[in-house]
């Protein structure tokens, strides 16, 4: 178990990481109360784990808590949005009906943020440890659990489902 | 390359996954094709879109502080029954209350040093699977007991017992080093039909202790100290044979 110096050592390497932490979190639980408790609980387990940790990079691992912390959180506390996915419904890329009207770069970042919302969790993760994470496929496998080529038609599919919703959006943004 | 290739591959290409020869031929079938180019295009202007500073959550002011304090009492003895999962919290209550009463270090170091068993004891499943994952199940493959031991020479601070029960059905299959609980150990590897068993061993300070079982995944871990060498086997072996390997094994010399 973690000693002062243990502590000190934990403290220096991981807490940096907090921002990640919370991003990841608040994104999966949808709110700030529940993202405050899972990080710090996430915390807590990562300190209690931090003995078995002998990797460089501790944000990967931090977040490979955070994740399993808040999937069973949403198991918890969203079984009725929580449906393990199924990657067939899911499954087809499709090509946006019209993918000249959606000017990505022009979209109101609350009609981005909306989208993402609307996004499954297991998309949602993906979506924010890629975009926003900058984290390699590798990392993003060990995260999630899944090999590393579902990574990549995870990302193609949520990816594809975040352009509808925005296209969606949008829509009924100037139809409104 | 052609579209569909392109089409297949464009997410990997956006995300800087592909090696140097499939991202070069990516680049020169972008430069021919409007349609792909144009994928490319919405894909890079999604994750800027995504990526925006507007939608990192930023930590509400003070998290850090409640963080700190709460780890620092976490890591005090009092405190460090609050580690556990929740299912351990009622537990965690009791033992609690036990110290308060008692108010003995004795106590304290029991109850820290089940958990710190806890903590070896996934770590030791986890090197098990790991043994099993890669292909690193030894460093020296070798059924024979007088090849393995001295293996180990030089490349650990004792030199751990390897015995061979092949007579019973154990058979020795080698040896290799691992690290667990902070510190280089021996792992031996036994055959039990198709069954792989990891043996580890280190030394220890402390008493002798009768087997102790742990469960974690499906596989089947078993603990013991004896002459002050911490034992521990897994395997998804049945718990009974299992036990009946352990029991050679402390009853071996």
């Amino acid at each position: 178990m973690p000693e002062k110096a243990e502590l000190a050592r934990f403290e220096q390497m991981v807490l940096p990481h907090l921002g990640a932490a919370y991003n990841l979190a608040r994104w999966l639980t949808g709110n700030n109360h529940d993202a405050e408790d899972v990080v710090q609980e996430s915390y807590l387990r990562a300190l209690k784990f931090f003995g078995g940790f002998r990797g460089e990079n501790s944000r990967p691992w931090l977040l490979t808590i955070v994740r399993n912390t808040c999937f069973t959180w949403l198991r918890q506390n969203r079984f009725s949005e929580f449906t393990e996915l199924d990657e067939q419904i899911h499954g087809r890329e499709r090509e946006p009906r019209n993918p000249e009207s959606i000017m990505l770069a022009a979209a109101h970042s609350e009609t981005v943020r909306k989208a993402i919302e609307a996004l499954p969790p297991e998309f949602r993760e993906v979506i924010i440890l890629r975009e926003m994470e900058d984290l390699s496929y590798k990392e993003i496998s060990v995260i999630a659990s899944i090999p590393v080529g579902t990574v990549m038609s995870r990302l193609a599919r949520a990816r594809s489902r975040l352009q509808e919703l925005l296209s969606e959006l949008m829509t009924r943004g100037v139809g409104a | 390359m052609n579209c569909r290739e392109a089409q297949e591959l464009i997410h990997g290409f956006v995300d800087s996954e592909l090696g140097l020869v499939l991202n070069l031929e990516m680049e020169r079938h972008m430069r021919e094709c409007p349609g792909c180019s144009g994928t490319d295009e919405r894909l890079h202007a999604m994750h800027t879109a995504v990526s925006d500073n507007s939608l990192y959550f930023q930590p509400p002011a003070g998290l850090e502080d409640r963080l700190r304090t709460r780890l620092r009492k976490v890591n005090s003895v009092e405190g460090r029954v609050w580690t556990l999962s929740p299912s351990w919290r009622g537990i965690g209550i009791a033992a609690a209350l036990v110290l308060c009463i008692a108010g003995t270090w004795q106590i304290a170091n029991t109850r820290q040093r089940s958990s710190i068993t806890e903590t070896i004891g996934q770590e030791v499943v986890a090197s098990h699977v790991r043994s099993l994952m890669a292909t690193h199940l030894t460093d020296v493959p070798s059924s024979d007991q007088h090849t393995v031991k001295p293996w180990f020479n030089g490349k650990l601070d004792f030199s751990p017992v390897v015995a061979d029960f092949a007579d019973r059905g154990f058979v020795l299959a080698g040896g290799r080093l691992d690290y667990l609980a902070n510190r280089a150990v021996a792992a031996l590897v036994y055959r039990r039909r198709q069954h792989v068993i990891n043996l580890f061993t280190w030394p220890t300070s402390q008493r002798d202790m009768a087997i102790r079982a742990f469960d974690r995944l499906g596989y089947h871990a078993l603990n013991w100290n004896k002459s002050h060498v911490t034992y521990w086997t897994v395997s998804d072996l049945n718990p009974e044979e299992l036990r009946q390997f352990a029991d050679m094994l402390r009853n071996h010399e």
